[in-house]
C-alpha cells in the first residue's frame, strides 16, 4: 500500500517467500537425545496401525468363531507376527520413553550425561520388555 | 456491556489458542496408560493365537473387560491428540492441515467406540 508521500513500502512485503531460513534440522548432527526424540513420535504414530490390529481382532472375537479364526491367522501368521512384534517393540519404547518425558516435565534429568544415559536407559529396557513379551506368546 | 479487558480474554491462551490444555491432557493419559497397557497388553499377548473360546472367556471376565475397555478408550484419545500434534507441526496447507485434523478425530474416535463396543459385546454375551 503506497504512503502518504506515494512511496511502496519496502518494509511490508519484500523478499517475502525468499527470505534466508534459519538452519534446520539435517544441519545437526544426530546426538542420541534428538534420534530418540525423533523415534518417539515415529513410535507414537506408528501404533496407529497396532491399534487397529487389537481392535480389528477384538470385533473378530465379538463377531463369531469362523471370522475370528480368519482375523487371528493374519495376526499370528508370519507377516502378522512381524507387525504385532514390530508394534509390541514401538509400545514397550514409546512407553519408556514416555515416562523418561514425564520425569523431564518433572523437572529432573536435565544434565547432558543423565540424559544420554537415561536415553539408552529407555533402548535397553524396550528391548528386555519386548523379549518379555515375545517370551509370554 | 463488558468489564473484561482484552489482556484479561487472551490470560492463559498461548499461541496454540488453547493454552496448556492439550499439554496437560496427553500427561494425564500417558500416567493413566502405564498401568493399562501393562493390563491390557500381557493377557493379549497370551491370548493371541489361543483360539475363540480361550479369548471369550478372557474377556468375559469384568476384570480383563474392564482393563480391555479403558486401555482402548484411553489409548485412542492419547493416540488422537498425539497425531493431532504431528499433523499441526508438519501440515501447513490450511485445507489439508483441517481434513486431516477432522479424519484424524473421527478415525480414532470410531477406532475406540468400536473396541470398547466389542469389548462390551463379549463381555456382556457371557
Amino acid at each position: 500500500m503506497p504512503d502518504g508521500a506515494g512511496h511502496t513500502p519496502l518494509m511490508a512485503d519484500a523478499n517475502r517467500g525468499a527470505r534466508p531460513l534459519s538452519p534446520h534440522l539435517q544441519v545437526y548432527r544426530p546426538q542420541i537425545t534428538s534420534v530418540l526424540s525423533i523415534l518417539h513420535r515415529a513410535t507414537g504414530v506408528g501404533l496407529f496401525p497396532g491399534m487397529v490390529a487389537v481392535v480389528w481382532w477384538m470385533l473378530a472375537a465379538a463377531a463369531g468363531e469362523v471370522y475370528f479364526a480368519w482375523v487371528d491367522g493374519i495376526l499370528t501368521s508370519p507377516v502378522g507376527t512381524l507387525i504385532m512384534l514390530g508394534s509390541a517393540w514401538a509400545l514397550c519404547y514409546h512407553f519408556c520413553n514416555g515416562v523418561r518425558h514425564l520425569v523431564w516435565d518433572a523437572g529432573f534429568g536435565f544434565e547432558l550425561g543423565t540424559a544420554t544415559r537415561s536415553g539408552i536407559a529407555a533402548v535397553a529396557a524396550s528391548a528386555l520388555l519386548t523379549l518379555l513379551i515375545l517370551a509370554l506368546v | 456491556m463488558s468489564f473484561r479487558t482484552p489482556r484479561q480474554s487472551a490470560a492463559g491462551l498461548g499461541s496454540g489458542k488453547s493454552g496448556t490444555g492439550h499439554w496437560w491432557s496427553m500427561r494425564v493419559s500417558s500416567v493413566a496408560l502405564i498401568p493399562l497397557s501393562v493390563l491390557f497388553v500381557v493377557p493379549f499377548a497370551r491370548s493371541l493365537g489361543g483360539g475363540y473360546d480361550e479369548v471369550r472367556a478372557l474377556y468375559a471376565t469384568p476384570f480383563h473387560a474392564i482393563a480391555a475397555a479403558l486401555f482402548i478408550a484411553v489409548g485412542c484419545h492419547h493416540l488422537m491428540q498425539g497425531i493431532q500434534t504431528v499433523i499441526e507441526d508438519y501440515v501447513h496447507a490450511p485445507a489439508w492441515r483441517t481434513a486431516m485434523l477432522l479424519g484424524n478425530a473421527m478415525l480414532c474416535a470410531l477406532l475406540g467406540f468400536a473396541g470398547v463396543f466389542a469389548v462390551m459385546k463379549i463381555a456382556f454375551a457371557a
